[in-house]
């Protein structure tokens, strides 16, 4: 039986919650206290670095970890604040050295690797604008991104450069520099590159703060939306107010927590909360190079003592799967808060946090738009399993639709409607890069609009529904269809695919393609097998579908878009809803 | 039947590999060089071919064992164990 709330015990021992009372938190919450909670460049400005490093470094901090590295090999090496400080300062002038100024673009491509760290916030430090690409992408999403995002630097390995980048340079005219960090200690020698490591060591650790504005871009994130290209959303440094004090709300963090975010960096929570907030707050992040792994990941919880651990659906539906038993082997004795993001936490999930290690899991929701955590499960407030939580203090969160004048109207208690949140908190996002009317269509009559269906009931609790778009959801990451149909198309063999996310226990939805090929091609195993390997090359194991079927032709509208949601819906054996609009319909 | 030896055993995760990342060169893979990073496997894709050696080669493979399956040579090793065969002519 799964019971509908989840009560907590009243707040006790050495680490009382930081929001106690959801109602008062709301009530006294306000931005302007929650910026001055945070330094400020010393002459004015803010800068998300000075804010997670050089403030720490400078004080009573510096020789606290910052984040604690562990290899996949077994390796682990411990930054101090002021570690951290001097190496993404000497990252800060060896891109002066490369001429590259505030605003700079500086992108890296890596896997959980410290450069990827130093990079990011040496970026930050020199007023440039930093974006992290998941290094499981394959060539054609890291060209799509790179060209749209118009990347002056790249920030690489050897390895991922040779396999992925080095056949997209001719493409690439505006991609200045590429910095390449060696698979092994020797410096790297790749025509057209440069070694990361030497030009780190050739460069002096003493740099001085961009004097960033709250207002100039920091951090450039893509997500996908239904049709075309990804799109390239601008965060500013003002997103900082927002990073530092979520953390402390929402995932309740405490200064002397060893906290966990198993998120990778090519990702918004990997970037969020799986660098910054953890910093501002001044705690110890853990940071693990390996893969997922259940049993590599009890030891990291149990030997590095993690007290606070951000997690995803997906992991922990497949720690799951492995039972148990498995988990209770270990005892996890300084771990008191877990939480998850990325699909919606089905209830036995959240339950089975409590058989496992004694906790529940704490779903929360958010974008990639709104750069931080908007409505959350938090740490002394009741749970409602499959719940995503109520809005964060200085959040106003609605589910709302449109009237036929095109306004906005919040909907009753219980109504299904559009995830909607006033525009304004600091974290929302500013832009997507050179496509400004898109941007514009997110917001209408001062909400912005976030695509997500969803239900608020009596007591304010939000309920995810579904997506109002075709959007596949996947193991936490937000997958456009077009991008995988564009992929397909160019196989000879394909006349058109359509792209639809198929419900999976463990992935929530796994990208599941359908295909019509072209006059002369005729369906088989082999062909199947082809296409697959041939999106896999393009698009790698993030994006690319896991299944691909043969039709014989794929259903459009009569404007002649293919109709995902009725392949969808034939996919599952679901009524196929209004088709009034389907080619050859009356 | 006798137990599996390492040509046969490779042979069986070059085959589960091949079902989920069909375009994987098993030449190019690296032995001693951690395997999903190689062939581009994401944690859904492991499972998969996880499932895959299961119906290849009978043996269920729990979780708990899934680090010994980092790079092919340790992987060959540990089926090699789970088979009842024997670690000689490695």
């Amino acid at each position: 039986m799964i019971p509908e709330v989840i009560s907590k015990q009243p707040a006790a021992g050495r680490y009382p919650p930081n929001l106690r009372d959801y109602a008062a938190a709301c009530a006294q919450f306000s931005w302007a206290d929650a910026r001055a909670a945070l330094s400020g460049l010393p002459d004015g400005g803010l800068n998300i670095a000075y804010e997670a490093v050089d403030r720490h470094a400078a004080g009573s901090r510096a020789t606290h970890v910052a984040l604690r590295w562990l290899g996949q090999d077994g390796t682990r090496h411990d930054y101090t604040y002021a570690d951290l400080r001097d190496l993404s300062s000497r990252f800060a002038n060896v891109l002066r050295g490369l001429g590259c100024g505030p605003g700079s673009r500086v992108f890296v491509l890596a896997g959980r690797i410290p450069e990827l760290y130093v990079s990011v916030l040496g970026t930050l430090k020199s007023g440039g604008v930093s974006c992290t690409l998941f290094s499981a992408f394959g060539p054609e999403p890291i060209h799509t991104r790179l060209e749209i995002g118009a990347a002056d630097v790249l920030v690489t390995t050897e390895s991922l450069y040779r396999k992925k980048v080095a056949g997209l340079r001719e493409r690439l005219p505006r991609l200045r520099q590429v910095l390449l960090v060696g698979d092994r200690d020797a410096e790297t020698a790749v025509a057209d590159t440069l070694d990361f490591r030497k030009m780190l060591a050739a460069a002096s650790a003493d740099f001085q703060v961009e004097r960033t504005s709250p207002d100039d871009p920091a951090l450039l994130h893509f997500t996908s939306g239904t049709t075309g290209k990804p799109k390239g959303a601008v965060h500013v440094h003002g997103a900082v107010v927002a990073h530092h004090v979520t953390g402390q709300l929402a995932l309740d963090l405490h200064p002397e927590d060893v906290f966990w975010c198993t998120a990778d960096p090519g990702w918004v929570t990997g970037m969020s909360y799986g660098i910054i907030s953890p910093l501002t707050n001044g705690v110890t992040s853990i940071v693990d190079e390996g893969d997922f792994d259940a049993e590599r990941w009890y030891s990291i919880l149990r030997q590095e003592q993690v007290s606070v651990w951000y997690t995803a659906p997906t992991a922990v539906r497949m720690m799951m799967k492995g039972g148990t038993a498995a988990v209770r082997r270990h005892e996890f004795p300084a771990l008191r808060f877990i939480a998850s993001v990325g699909e919606p936490l089905n209830p036995q999930a959240v339950l089975w946090g409590i058989e496992a290690f004694g906790l529940p899991i704490h779903d929360n929701w958010w974008q990639t738009e709104t750069g931080g955590i908007m409505i959350a499960n938090y740490a002394a407030m009741a749970i409602k399993p499959g719940s995503m939580g109520r809005p964060l203090p200085g959040v106003e969160a609605a589910v709302v639709h449109q009237t036929a004048e095109g306004r906005i109207a919040v909907c009753r208690p219980g109504e299904e409607g559009e995830l909607a949140l006033r525009a304004g908190w600091p974290s929302m996002f500013r832009g997507y890069l050179g496509n400004g009317e898109r941007y514009r269509k997110c917001f209408v009559d001062g909400w912005y609009l976030s695509g997500d269906l969803a239900r608020q009931d009596d007591d304010g609790y939000v309920w995810f529904v579904g997506r109002a778009d075709d959007v596949i959801k996947s193991s936490g990451h937000l997958i456009g269809p077009f991008e995988v149909e564009s992929a397909l198309t160019e196989h000879p063999a394909v006349a058109e695919a359509g792209v639809i996310g198929k419900p999976d226990p463990v992935q929530f939805e796994t990208v599941k393609a359908f295909v019509a090929l072209k006059q002369g091609h005729e369906p088989s195993e082999a062909l199947r097998r082809e296409l697959l390997g041939f999106a896999r090359k393009r698009l790698g194991a993030a994006v690319a579908p896991k299944e691909i079927d043969f039709l014989p032709a794929l259903p459009h509208t009569r404007s002649g878009k293919i109709m995902r949601r009725l392949l969808k819906a034939r996919e599952l054996g679901l009524p196929e809803g209004d088709t009034s609009t389907l080619e050859g319909t009356a | 039947m006798s137990a599996p030896d390492r040509q046969q055993l490779q042979a069986a995760i070059f085959d589960a590999i091949g079902a989920i990342a069909p375009e994987v060169d098993p030449a190019d893979i690296r032995p001693d060089q951690p395997l999903r990073q190689q062939v581009d496997l994401d944690s859904f894709d492991f499972l998969n071919v996880i499932i895959r050696l299961h119906e290849i080669l009978g043996i269920d493979i729990p979780e708990s064992d899934y680090g010994e399956l980092l790079t092919l040579d340790r992987a060959v090793d540990y089926l090699l164990r789970r088979c009842g065969g024997s670690t000689a002519g490695k």
